[in-house]
């Protein structure tokens, strides 16, 4: 196959690319880190969070890095004043919008939410919490959906539709109403579509998602598994 | 159907008019039925007819524009206009026609709210039946279609609109020309065609008065469209806040379809374009073409990141055309007049005309089309009759929610489709450019 090369700049380096490749792909090959949350390597990229704005000269919004393909000349940067502010704020209206209570956490000390927060300095929050009143469903045999850890993320309902072919998660409601359900809103246990695979739980960045049996700090989810979804993924593609 | 069907049906219908020796119309559109325009219809047609006067025809047209003083009557032509008219002056409307225009009632139609107006969208408002074929068909209806079908090849439609200049009248501005020719170009053996009638900013009826108004001149458009670019299905999203709309629409398809003007083999070729209505739910984010086409399919409305964008990839993965409502209300003038005749209008840049809404506090509320270029002090001022109980013109907000404000210190701006921009969000909107 033919593939077109072409060399742009990130934070002033000069680096090769293949045409088609997105600014994240790219920045990872040369070791630049790029903040992500929504992002998962073998999903379909949506570019929903936006943790991972770049600037990209010549255009006055902020690009997802993660959708952004690259061009011949491009010139990104993936860190300044500006962009901290950006992400550290997305990172406060995450924390607000659910209810975050680490402490008591099944995922405390393996979250990746918590560790982005960390690794960004988010030392204190700005925007007031908002409390909301959100369910757990604990229906499945094995595994449990706390709404409260919830960031929407949509890498549950992803992993289930493209990589097993389930699609037992959706959306449903619309703006702070929004939330994953299973089926059509019925209790996950109930669930005619979920084949009790476990992916959802494994790519869930937060605690949203665990296995039956843990207690606090005890979730750690299994990332090893993490490659097979690329390799799935370029097996169907 | 043959065109020379669609001519005899002109003549005829123009023949029935001759036959009238005068004509009161009544605007129906949603803001003049909201204030009692149909109870102002009847009681003009009684008395119409209690007068013997056969000579008189009486009918419910689309929108005259000054929505403020609804409802709006004319009487023989735009310039003898009544506004605020009730029930109680239907007798005097009556009997005008034999003793001289109602003074009490009438409305100054020689100032510039009238005058410096030009309307090509527009141009069949106030005189059309919208819920009659006929009378679009009378106004020179789907003469473009035929044309186009019968005697041009898609390229050649596709380059009259490249050369008319026209750009998307949905809020980004893109050159309709260029869209077409990349939604054409793109392979595919199934292509659609999408007329973007969400409408979202708060404020806006345009796009739903057009379709109240002259629902066939957009199904005219988006069949040129799916012609030109090689479509055989096409969408009109439109919100179910617009029921009126909704309800003239689904009239105009089945009207347009029984004349073999829609469906299969489009005037006799083989050409077929079937077209549907799509409810949308009234979310502002299912304006956003991506987001309308999820919504199309059955997915939740929310937009996904482009490329790829919906010209090559659209709904169900083909390529599909997605324009504004204004933008296929403009397809068929331009290809019976020509794209000359059209770019002669406007500016260098922004070719043609613009449709606004004008709301909120300013002295003609209503609908209004100008020349691009004109500028908001004169849309304020001139048009709109400047701020009521003369209190200071401000600001204005173009555009809609993805669009800004401009300061009365800007107001000798004219407007065009802004490239370098006043306000740092609206460089995506109709507005006024430095
Ligand atoms: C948030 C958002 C809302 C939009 N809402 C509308 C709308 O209500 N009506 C519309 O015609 N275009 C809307 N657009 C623009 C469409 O995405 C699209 O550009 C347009 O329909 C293309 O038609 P045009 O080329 O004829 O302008 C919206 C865009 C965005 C980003
Ligand atoms: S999901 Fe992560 S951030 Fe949320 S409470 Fe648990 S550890 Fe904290
Ligand atoms: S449950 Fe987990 S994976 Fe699913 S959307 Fe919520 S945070 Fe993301």
């Amino acid at each position: 196959m033919n593939v077109r090369i072409v060399t742009l700049s990130i934070d002033g380096r000069d680096v090769g690319a293949r045409e088609g490749q997105t600014i994240l792909e790219v920045a990872g090959e040369n070791g630049i880190e790029i903040p992500t949350m929504c992002n998962l390597t073998g999903l379909k990229p949506i570019g929903a969070c936006r943790l991972c704005v770049v600037e990209v000269a010549g255009s006055r919004k902020l690009l997802s890095a993660c959708t952004t393909g690259v061009t011949e000349g491009m010139q990104v940067t993936t860190d300044s004043e500006r962009l901290r502010n950006y992400r550290r704020t997305i990172l406060e209206f995450l924390f607000t919008e659910g209810n975050h209570t680490c402490a008591v956490c099944v995922s405390n000390g393996k979250c990746e939410l918590q560790e982005l927060a960390r690794k960004l300095g988010m030392n204190h929050v700005d925007v007031p919490y908002r409390y909301p009143r959100r369910d757990v469903d604990a229906t499945h045999p094995r595994f449990v959906l706390d709404h409260n850890r919830c960031i929407l993320c949509t890498r549950c309902v992803r992993v289930c539709d493209e990589i097993e072919g389930a699609h037992t998660w959706d959306v449903m409601g619309r703006g702070i109403d929004s939330k994953v359900i299973t089926d059509l809103h019925q209790p996950w246990g109930s669930s005619t579509s979920c084949t009790s695979c476990g992916k959802c739980v494994h790519v869930c960045p937060t605690g949203a998602l665990f296995e039956k049996g843990h207690s606090v700090a005890e979730m750690a989810k299994r990332r090893q598994f993490l490659p097979y979804l690329s390799t799935m993924r370029g097996a169907k593609e | 159907m043959m065109r020379d069907v669609l001519l005899k049906t002109a003549e005829a219908e123009r023949a029935v008019k001759d036959e009238k020796k005068h004509s009161i119309r009544i605007c129906t559109a949603a803001s003049c039925l909201s204030c009692g325009a149909e109870k102002v219809r009847k009681a003009i047609a009684e008395k119409v007819k209690a007068a013997g006067r056969e000579d008189t025809a009486v009918a419910g047209v689309g929108c005259m524009g000054l929505c403020a003083k609804g409802p709006l009557v004319t009487v023989d032509g735009p310039e003898t206009m009544y506004a605020e008219v009730t029930e109680e002056d239907a007798a005097d409307i009556a009997a005008s026609l034999d003793n001289g225009p109602v003074e009490r009632i009438r409305c100054d139609t020689t100032t510039p709210f009238f005058q410096r107006q030009e309307k090509i969208v527009l141009e069949n408002c106030d005189r059309i039946n919208p819920e009659r074929i006929e009378d679009y068909i009378a106004a020179d209806g789907y003469l473009a279609l035929t044309t186009a079908v019968l005697e041009r090849q898609p390229f050649d439609i596709v380059d009259e609109i490249v050369r008319s200049g026209l750009r998307g009248r949905g809020g980004g501005g893109y050159p309709t020309g260029l869209k077409w020719s990349t939604v054409a170009k793109a392979p595919g053996p199934m292509k659609y065609v999408i007329c973007n009638a969400d409408e979202g900013d708060p404020g806006a009826f345009m796009d739903r008065s057009i379709l109240e108004c002259d629902p066939h001149r957009v199904l005219e458009g988006m069949a040129v469209a799916a012609y030109a670019v090689g479509a055989s299905e096409g969408y009109i999203y439109i919100r179910a806040e617009y029921p009126l709309a909704v309800k003239r629409l689904k009239l105009a398809i089945r009207q347009a379809e029984k004349m073999g003007l829609l469906g299969k083999n489009i005037a006799g070729t083989d050409f077929s374009f079937s077209i549907d209505i799509r409810l949308g739910a009234g979310a502002f984010v299912c304006g956003e073409e991506t987001a309308l086409i999820a919504s199309i399919e059955g997915q939740r409305g929310q937009p996904m990141p482009r490329p790829p964008y919906p010209a090559e990839s659209g709904l169900w993965d083909s390529p599909t055309l997605i324009n504004n409502v204004e933008t296929f209300a403009n397809i068929a003038p331009i290809i019976r007049k020509g794209a000359d005749w059209y770019a002669a209008i406007g500016t260098e840049t922004s070719k043609g005309t613009k449709v606004f809404a004008l709301a909120g506090r300013i002295n003609n509320t209503g609908l209004i089309e100008v020349p691009m270029g004109i500028t908001l002090r004169e849309i304020v001022y001139d048009i709109g009759g400047g701020i009521p109980d003369g209190k200071a013109f401000k600001a204005v907000q173009t555009g809609g929610p993805s669009g800004g404000c401009v300061p009365a210190s800007l107001a000798e701006t004219p407007i065009i489709r802004s490239t370098t921009n006043l306000c740092r969000s609206s460089d995506r909107s109709w507005g006024p450019a430095a």
